[in-house]
């Protein structure tokens, strides 16, 4: 199919000069559709410190379809659902948004911007996006606790 | 009523849909107002004289093939190409973007022409037609291919893929995802609509006409009046005007040509007199409570004298033990004779002294206790309407059988199908009648509807009850059928009214919140 040829290349590319703050690789050697990455909560967010675990899975119809995109590390974010899923759905990982051109470094750096600026009109937890708005401080000691408690964050 | 206004009010539900009179486009939705509940007969006015005139529970409606779908669609797309002067290919664009509410596409479109143009992937030049070539020194940016002889297409906004790539990307929105109108340029961040000569252009056979019968199903779609007869493979779309806004006070029942009722407001079977909803908290009730309520609308039930299992086999209620000959209630089970004068205390659950309602457990197992008592009977309805069936089509049968080796003279079985279309038409209703009954809060009201329904009870298994009669019999009690199917008919046309009436009256007390 198609989408083998397009995957290996964008493997080579983020593998060989890796967005800042991520390290990529495949979950299983044998598997170029299961992919693991760590990230970094970046320094200007209330994740900073932490370190996220996430896993981006590519469907067999790829890049016609988009990948999934979940965190396996607890996350407190109103874009990530609170769940054993951890699944983030917005934007272009929407069915309806994605573009079969659209490459896995944008889902990722748009993964981690959401970590710097959170969208909490376009949430899947509403209570944490309600907070967000309405009780910025609340919500950002909940997330900063997480991020030490789940996320290996120091101090 | 006045037959004049009649007349007008069916010709111009005609005129709107056939000429593309203003109503299905009116822009805001909400200016005109209520449908106008006393006006306007179920039939054309022409033919008065054969049809009754519109019932207060009846709504008007028509019925559209795919032909007449199709013109109606096409006539649209051509008016209003005419408006805009754009080729009819760009209008049909415009109009599927616009959700075929062609005033405020006009609006628009003379407000702002390049930028609505642009917005569905029409801008400037959009209409030069596009080739597949080969392109030197191409790489697909779907799939990464750079064979120097790969056939690729681009459309105007120039977002250039190899033709296998397009295909597949076509395919997958028209197949999986059921999109056809509002298809979109693949190119990153494109707004363009793929249009139906660059789809021509990259899709075989089957997926074409795949993607003409989903444009048409989003005509419908697109629409409020218009809705898809729900049952399995009908082609038939029911235009109806009653909005979603007047289902607390209207239950638009409607028939499809393939001889489906259905309601307009949610598309299940026909519900009257029970608006959409109550029919949607019922059956939300039902579902959660299943597992209670299953054991006691089980097939078999022992006699109440002497205790041997007693099969139900028709529709009928009125049961006689095979062993004792004792007669009594399928529902209630109490004796038949004393429903056959004071009749049938059996439809109304008569509520319980208030002290045993002191605690708690009381209470709840009396409210299950009450769920039960329509549940049991809703569900007895549904399985009668089922055994009624099966026991017309047998008799039928036979009826025919003995016609054939002329040990019968012959008759005409006709009345036997009327009679079997009113027993399923008038037990559906009771069924609904009974989960209406339930959100229903005690008032003078309750009685006349409870009467009512009695009433119609009773006709429904006296009726039912003559098809157990043998087969010879029936022949000879051709006139007492027809008395009995139209008094059942009649029935419900009372019962349908009252309720119907007062629907719109606002007249009934519920005791739960119609949301
Ligand atoms: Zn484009
Ligand atoms: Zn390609
Ligand atoms: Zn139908
Ligand atoms: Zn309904
Ligand atoms: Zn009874």
């Amino acid at each position: 199919m198609s989408g083998k040829k397009r995957i290996v290349k964008e493997l080579g590319e983020i593998t060989s000069s890796p967005p800042d703050g991520m390290r990529v690789r495949l979950v299983d050697e044998s598997d170029v559709h299961i992919w693991e990455i760590f990230m970094d909560g970046p320094e200007q967010s209330v994740y900073s410190g932490g370190t996220f675990r996430l896993v981006l899975t590519l469907p067999k119809d790829y890049p016609f379809k988009p990948p999934i995109l979940a965190f396996q590390t607890k996350i407190y974010h109103p874009n990530v659902s609170n769940d054993d899923k951890g699944s983030m759905c917005l934007g272009m990982l929407r069915s309806d948004e994605w573009k079969p051109p659209n490459k896995i470094l944008a889902v990722l750096n748009m993964a981690r911007n959401l970590l710097v600026e959170p969208n909490p009109d376009d949430a899947v937890e509403t209570g944490i996006a309600e907070q967000y708005k309405s009780n910025r401080k609340e919500f950002e000691k909940t997330a900063k606790d997480w991020t030490k408690k789940y996320a290996n964050a120091k101090k | 009523m006045d037959s004049d206004d009649d007349m007008r009010s069916v010709q111009s539900s005609d005129d709107d849909f056939m000429d593309g009179g203003d109503s299905p486009f009116s822009v805001d939705d909400d200016d005109d107002s209520d449908i106008d509940l006393d006006d306007g007969i179920g039939f054309e006015a022409q033919d008065k004289d054969i049809y009754p005139a519109k019932k207060s529970y009846e709504v008007d409606f028509d019925v559209f093939g795919p032909e007449q779908i199709q013109a109606h669609q096409d006539r649209q797309v051509e008016e209003v190409s005419n408006i805009l002067g754009q080729p009819t290919e760009s209008t049909a664009i415009l109009l599927r973007y616009a959700k075929w509410n062609k005033e405020r596409l006009i609006e628009s479109y003379m407000d702002r022409q390049d930028e609505v143009l642009e917005a569905v992937g029409l801008g400037s030049d959009a209409n030069v037609p596009r080739k597949i070539t080969k392109v030197k020194g191409f790489i697909c940016d779907i799939c990464c291919e750079d064979d120097a002889d790969l056939d690729t297409f681009a459309m105007k906004c120039g977002h250039r893929f190899c033709v296998d790539c397009y295909k597949q990307y076509l395919s997958q929105k028209i197949k999986e995802e059921g999109e056809a109108a509002r298809i979109k340029c693949p190119g990153d961040g494109c707004n363009r609509t793929v249009d139906s000569k660059s789809l021509d252009l990259l899709v075989g056979h089957d997926l074409h006409a795949r993607y003409h019968e989903l444009l048409t199903r989003t005509y419908v779609d697109d629409k409020d009046n218009l809705k898809w007869c729900p049952a399995p493979n009908c082609v038939y779309a029911i235009d109806c005007k009653v909005k979603a806004r007047d289902l607390m006070r209207i239950v638009p029942t409607v028939l499809c040509k393939c001889g489906h009722p259905f309601c307009f407001g949610c598309t299940l079977a026909d519900h009257q007199p029970a608006p959409c909803a109550l029919v949607k908290k019922w059956l939300k009730k039902c579902e959660d409570d299943s597992e209670t309520a299953n054991w006691i609308s089980a097939n078999t039930k022992e006699c109440p004298k002497c205790g041997s299992t007693i099969e139900k086999n028709g529709g009928c209620n009125h049961m006689t033990c095979r062993k004792c000959r004792h007669e009594f209630c399928w529902m209630c089970m109490g004796i038949w004779s004393e429903h056959g004068t004071s009749w049938y205390n059996c439809n109304r659950f008569e509520e319980k002294s208030g002290h045993d309602a002191r605690d708690a457990q009381a209470k709840s197992r009396q409210s299950l206790e009450r769920y039960l008592h329509y549940y049991n009977r809703y569900a007895n309805h549904e399985q009668s309407a089922k055994l009624d069936k099966d026991i017309y089509l047998k008799t039928e049968k036979k009826m025919t059988q003995l016609q054939v080796t002329a040990s019968m003279s012959w008759i005409e079985v006709q009345f036997l199908e009327s009679a079997s279309q009113a027993l399923q038409q008038c037990r559906q209703t009771l069924k609904w009648t009974y989960a209406f009954a339930y959100y229903l809060a005690r008032n003078n009201q309750t009685e006349i509807f409870e009467d009512n329904q009695k009433d119609l009870e009773m006709a429904v298994e006296n009726l039912s009850e003559m098809f157990e009669k043998s087969v010879d019999q029936l022949a000879g009690l051709k006139v007492d059928m027809l008395d009995k199917t139209s008094y059942c008919n009649r029935r419900r046309v009372i019962l349908l009214e009252h309720t119907a009436n007062d629907l719109k009256a606002g007249n009934w007390e519920f005791n739960v919140t119609l949301t």
